[in-house]
C-alpha cells in the first residue's frame, strides 16, 4: 500500500528525468565548464588540465581591454535602439492593424513573414540589398540620381544598416503579441471610453495602452534579452566591421576564441554576458510574480468584503 | 431634458435586416424599457441610440436634432454597460470622473461631483479601490456612479441588472427604482425581464424579431395586450392560451374549446362579430382563474390537476383542460390531490381573444 503511494508520488519526477538528464549534460555541466575555463589561460592547443589557472585575471583583463569595453557599449546600443523602435513600430502597427478590413487576416500574415526567415538567410539577403553597387538600396538611389550610401563600409552607415535589418526581422514579433494583446482588451471599456467622450488618441494612450502595459513590458524584456544575444546577421552583414564598430559582444565572444586562441578570456566575456541576461530573465520574472501578488491581494480583498 | 424620437430606425448586417424600421417617441424625463426575448433588438436599439452601431436606415432625434451621424460623445449620453465595462486599472474615483477628467472641468467641481455620487451610492469608502477589488454589486454599482456623475441628458442601461445573482438584483432593482426618483433625466432601459420591465419602466417597449409588438404604461399592456406576443411575455406564471371558437348558442355568443365553455361579455362578443373567422386562440392569465367549486358552467373552467409545484403560501398547479395545458394558482393550504378536477371561475376581464392567424388581439 505505502509503497505503491510511494510509487505513486515518484511517477512525476521519473517522466521528468529524462529531460532533466539531458539539461544536466547538455547545459549546466557546459556552463559549469564555462565558468572554470574563465579562470584559466587556456589556448586550443592545451588540454583543460594543462591550462594555468590565473584567477580573475581574465576579468581584470577584460575590465583594461578598450576593445571589449567598445564592443560592449555596441552592445548595449544595439539593444536599447532596435527594441525601442520595435516596440514603436510594432505597437503602431497593431494598433493601425487593429480592426475588421478585408483582406487584414492576410495583411496580417504577410507582416509576420521576416520572423520565419532563418537569421543567416536574413544577414544574406541584407548583405545583396546592401550591396554598394548591385544592391536594390544604391541601385534606387543611383536611379534617382543621388548617391550611393557606403551602407557597409561606414562605420556608422553600418551600424544603421545592422539596426534596419533587426528593425526588419524583429518588429512582427512585437507586432503579434501586441496584436493578441489589443484583441483580448474589453470590448466594452472602449466602447465606455467612446461615450465618456474620449476620442481615438485618449483611447489609445489612457484605456489601450495602459491595459495592454503588462504584456508589453513582458515583450519588451522577451526582446532585450534576444537583442543581446544577437549574432547571425551581424556575423553575415559586417563581421564586426569596418573597424569595431558593429562588433556587438557574441561576436566578439566568437572572435576571441576562434582567432585570437583566447578561450579563458572568451569564457570570462560569456559569462558577463550570461549574468546580464540572467539580470533580464529575472527581472521578467519578477515582474510576473509582483503581478500575480497583485491580483491574488485584489482577489482577497473581494472576498473579504463577501463574508 | 431632451426628447428623443426613432424614425423609421433600420438597421442591417450585410443583407441581413434586423430591425425593421422602428418608430418610437419617447417624452422628457421618461423611463422607457425596451424588452424582448434574445435577439429581438432592443439592444441594437439602444447601441444605435447611443452611437456605437452604426445606422443603416431611417434617423435619430434628439431634442429634434438628427444625430445619427454624429459620435457617441457629441450626443450627451451615459450608459451602464452588462458587464459594467469599468476601466479595470483606474480605480473606482478615476473611473467616475474620466468623463468630466476629459472635459477639462476645473478639479474642484470633479472631486465635488463624485464627492456627491459617490455619497447617494454608499461608494465613499471604496473610492479608492481598482474594480478588480469590488465584489458584483459593487462594481455594478461603480458603473451606475460613472454615470451619474457624467451628469448627461439621456441615460442608457444595456441589461444592467443581468449579471448579478437574483437576491442582489432585486435589491439593485430598489435602489434603481430610488434613484430614479431623485434624478429627472431620459432614461432608456433595455432587459429581457419583464419583471424589471414592469417594475421600472413609465413606458414600456415590448420588441420581436426585429418589431416593436406595443408600447405604452405598464398596466395598459398588461391589461391590454396587443397580440398574442405581448400577452404571453408579461406577466408571471405566463398567460394560458387554449384553442378555441366562437359560437353564437340561442343569442348568446360562447367561446368553446376543448373541454370548456364561457360566455362572453357583450363587448368582447361585438369585436368578435366583427371577425371573419370563428377560430380564435383564447388567453386567461393564472391570476385571473380563482378556485371556485360553485361557479356555474358557463362562467368557469374544469381543469385536471397534473403537477403541483409548491412555491410557499401559492402553489402553481400544471392542468389539463381538454388536452391542452393551464397553469394557475392556489393558495398553498387548499386541499387537493394529483388527478383531481377542479373548477376555477374566470374573470370577465380576464378573458383574452387572439385571432388565430394573425394572433391580433380581438378586442
Amino acid at each position: 500500500m505505502s509503497v505503491a503511494i510511494k510509487a505513486n508520488r515518484l511517477t512525476p519526477y521519473m517522466f521528468l528525468a529524462p529531460a532533466g538528464i539531458i539539461l544536466i549534460f547538455a547545459l549546466l555541466y557546459p556552463i559549469g565548464y564555462m565558468i572554470y575555463a574563465s579562470f584559466l589561460d587556456w589556448s586550443p592547443s592545451q588540454r583543460i588540465g594543462q591550462a594555468e589557472f590565473i584567477g580573475f585575471r581574465n576579468y581584470v583583463n577584460l575590465w583594461g581591454d578598450g576593445a571589449f569595453r567598445e564592443s560592449f557599449w555596441v552592445t548595449i546600443r544595439f539593444a536599447a535602439i532596435v527594441v525601442t523602435l520595435e516596440m514603436v513600430l510594432g505597437v503602431g502597427l497593431a494598433l493601425l492593424l487593429d480592426r475588421n478590413i478585408k483582406g487584414m487576416a492576410m495583411l496580417r500574415t504577410v507582416f509576420i513573414l521576416p520572423m520565419m526567415i532563418a537569421p543567416i538567410v536574413v544577414g544574406l539577403m541584407w548583405r545583396y540589398m546592401y550591396h554598394p553597387t548591385v544592391g536594390i538600396f544604391n541601385r534606387t538611389l543611383k536611379n534617382f540620381g543621388f548617391e550611393g550610401i557606403p551602407w557597409l563600409s561606414d562605420s556608422t552607415w553600418s551600424f544603421i544598416a545592422i539596426v534596419i535589418a533587426d528593425v526588419w526581422q524583429w518588429t512582427p514579433f512585437i507586432f503579434i503579441l501586441a496584436l493578441a494583446a489589443m484583441q483580448s482588451l474589453p470590448r466594452s471599456a472602449l466602447e465606455a471610453a467612446e461615450i465618456d467622450g474620449a476620442n481615438e488618441w485618449q483611447k489609445i494612450l489612457m484605456i489601450k495602452l495602459p491595459l495592454m502595459m503588462p504584456v508589453l513590458i513582458v515583450t519588451l524584456l522577451l526582446r532585450l534579452i534576444d537583442a543581446f544575444k544577437v549574432l547571425e546577421v551581424i556575423l553575415v552583414l559586417t563581421n564586426g566591421g569596418p573597424g569595431l564598430s558593429t562588433e556587438i559582444l557574441a561576436l566578439r565572444i566568437f572572435r576571441t576564441a576562434q582567432e585570437f586562441q583566447e578561450l579563458g578570456e572568451a569564457a570570462a566575456m560569456s559569462n558577463l554576458l550570461l549574468m546580464m541576461l540572467m539580470a533580464l530573465t529575472i527581472g521578467m520574472f519578477a515582474y510576473s510574480r509582483v503581478q500575480e501578488a497583485r491580483l491574488a491581494r485584489q482577489r482577497a480583498a473581494v472576498e473579504k468584503d463577501a463574508d | 431634458m431632451p426628447r428623443i424620437r426613432l424614425e423609421n430606425l433600420v438597421k442591417r448586417y450585410g443583407d441581413v435586416e434586423v430591425l425593421h424600421g422602428i418608430n418610437l417617441d419617447m417624452d422628457e424625463n421618461e423611463f422607457t424599457v425596451l424588452v424582448g426575448p434574445s435577439g429581438c433588438g432592443k439592444s441594437t436599439t439602444l447601441r444605435m441610440i447611443a452611437g456605437l452601431e452604426t445606422v443603416s436606415d431611417g434617423e435619430i432625434f434628439i431634442n429634434d436634432r438628427p444625430v445619427s451621424n454624429l459620435e457617441p460623445k457629441a450626443r450627451d449620453l451615459a450608459m451602464v454597460f452588462q458587464d459594467y465595462a469599468l476601466y479595470p486599472h483606474m480605480n473606482v474615483a478615476r473611473n467616475m470622473f474620466f468623463a468630466l477628467r476629459l472635459q477639462r472641468r476645473p478639479k474642484k467641481e470633479i472631486d465635488e461631483k463624485v464627492g456627491n455620487v459617490a455619497e447617494m451610492l454608499g461608494l465613499t469608502d471604496f473610492l479608492h479601490r481598482k474594480p478588480g477589488e469590488l465584489s458584483g454589486g459593487q462594481r455594478q454599482r461603480v458603473a451606475m456612479g460613472r454615470a451619474l456623475t457624467r451628469d448627461a441628458g439621456t441615460f442608457l442601461f444595456d441589461e444592467p441588472l443581468s449579471n448579478l445573482d437574483a437576491k442582489l438584483r432585486g435589491q439593485m432593482r430598489a435602489e434603481l427604482a430610488l434613484m430614479r426618483q431623485k434624478v429627472r433625466k431620459n432614461m432608456i432601459y433595455v432587459t429581457h425581464d419583464q419583471i424589471e420591465a414592469m417594475t421600472l419602466g413609465d413606458r414600456i417597449v415590448v420588441m420581436h424579431g426585429g418589431y416593436i409588438q406595443q408600447q405604452g404604461t405598464p398596466e395598459e399592456l398588461f391589461k391590454r395586450p396587443a397580440n398574442k406576443f405581448v400577452a404571453g411575455f408579461l406577466g408571471s406564471p405566463p398567460m394560458n392560451f387554449l384553442q378555441a371558437e366562437i359560437q353564437d348558442l340561442s343569442g348568446q355568443p360562447v367561446v368553446r374549446g376543448k373541454g370548456f365553455e364561457l360566455a362572453l361579455p357583450a363587448e368582447k362578443a361585438t369585436a368578435a362579430a366583427s371577425q371573419t373567422s370563428n377560430a380564435v386562440t383564447l388567453g386567461i392569465r393564472p391570476s385571473d382563474l380563482h378556485f371556485s367549486p360553485d361557479a356555474s358552467d358557463q362562467e368557469a373552467v374544469d381543469l385536471q390537476v397534473i403537477v403541483s409545484e409548491y412555491i410557499g403560501a401559492q402553489s402553481v398547479l400544471l392542468c389539463d383542460c381538454g388536452g391542452q395545458k393551464v397553469e394557475v394558482e392556489l393558495k398553498s393550504e387548499t386541499p387537493i390531490a394529483l388527478g383531481e378536477t377542479l373548477r376555477f371561475a374566470v374573470n370577465r376581464e380576464g378573458i383574452h381573444m387572439f385571432d388565430r392567424e394573425t394572433e391580433v388581439a380581438i378586442r
